[in-house]
């Protein structure tokens, strides 16, 4: 027997446009193309600088793939909570949002830890910013990253406060949906960095 | 009777509206968001694990860049919902990444040019 759920009808409440589409999702996805963007130049600097060092330490000295694989794992499982959390808030189902929004949150925080402690570990291994173009390139890329990653959290943690105050309800499903775009953005970004710079094998 | 704002779906037709031009589309339920978790997983996985075989190693590169893809597509189609809403979306999306892959070749093809 299938079961039955009643889903709120909220992307109708938006108030009418030209292109018939909420102006609020509709700008989510122009900032997103205008972040690829960003992202585009960064990655490519660290493609067309990658093997130019001409000092130590290079990516094969410091890069530990088991680690950061792990952290890709934990990145990739917050999407999952994000989602569920957004099918939540689309049933009218408010604890069951907070409890995802909150496992996203946590998860995105151990994702951030983990690169702190990598960051930490790589500069006690002798690479910094100006260590060479390796070191610049790939702090740079790793770290807007992570900065991205951050004000997801701050913006999670924000609903997750907001929905006690009853100013996050089925007929906000929107803006959890809007910070979800926005975290899962975050997630393909991360796709692109694992596979091109920490498993793409390069030289010195 | 059912609230005025709600429609009835079944667990595997969960299904909001889009105001485009009053057209329904359909989200995925949990199941199904789960299912592609464990697809991501995998993948994830079989990227590392190829990371590890030598005798791959010919293939490394495009091998990675084919699991890169399968991910990224599969969280940008179901995850951010680009398989269900309005395409308007998607072309927005595919404009940047069009932008940043064209600006990949531009800056190769420019460092080459200055190296020879």
């Amino acid at each position: 027997m299938q079961e039955q759920v009643g889903i709120h009808v909220y992307e109708s409440e938006h108030e009418a446009t030209s292109t018939g589409l909420p102006s609020t999702k509709l700008a989510m996805w122009l900032f997103l193309a205008s972040d690829v963007l960003l992202f585009g130049a960064l990655i490519t600097s660290y493609v067309v600088y990658r093997g130019r060092s001409v000092v130590g330490p290079y990516p094969n000295d410091v890069f530990d793939i088991p680690y950061t694989s792990v952290s890709s794992f934990v990145l990739l499982a917050s999407s999952l909570t994000m989602v569920l959390a957004l099918a939540a808030i689309q049933r009218g189902d408010l604890g069951r949002m907070r409890l995802w929004l909150l496992a996203t949150a946590l998860l995105g925080m151990t994702f951030v830890g983990g690169q702190v402690y990598e960051f930490t570990t790589f500069y006690e291994e002798g690479l910094s910013l100006t260590t060479n173009v390796f070191g610049t390139t790939f702090y740079v890329l790793t770290g807007f990253h992570g900065a991205h990653v951050t004000i997801g959290i701050l913006m999670l943690l924000t609903l997750f406060t907001l929905s006690f105050g009853g100013k996050v309800g089925q007929k906000d499903a929107m803006s959890v949906e809007l910070v979800g775009l926005y975290w899962h953005f975050v997630d393909i970004v991360w796709i692109v960095i694992f596979t091109v710079v920490y498993l793409i094998p390069t030289g010195p | 009777m059912e609230p005025a704002d709600t429609v009835q779906a079944t667990e595997h037709e969960v299904r909001t509206t889009t105001p485009h031009r009053g057209r329904w589309a359909r989200h995925p339920s949990p199941k199904e968001y789960i299912r592609i978790a464990i697809v991501l997983a995998l993948v994830t996985a079989a990227e590392v694990a190829v990371y590890y075989i030598e005798g791959v190693a010919d293939f490394l590169i495009p091998l990675l860049f084919l699991f890169a893809v399968i991910k990224f597509s599969l969280v940008a189609m179901w995850f951010m919902h680009l398989r269900f809403d309005s395409r308007t979306y998607a072309r927005f999306f595919v404009l940047g990444i069009a932008g940043a892959v064209t600006l990949y070749i531009a800056v190769l093809l420019m460092f080459r040019t200055f190296a020879t």
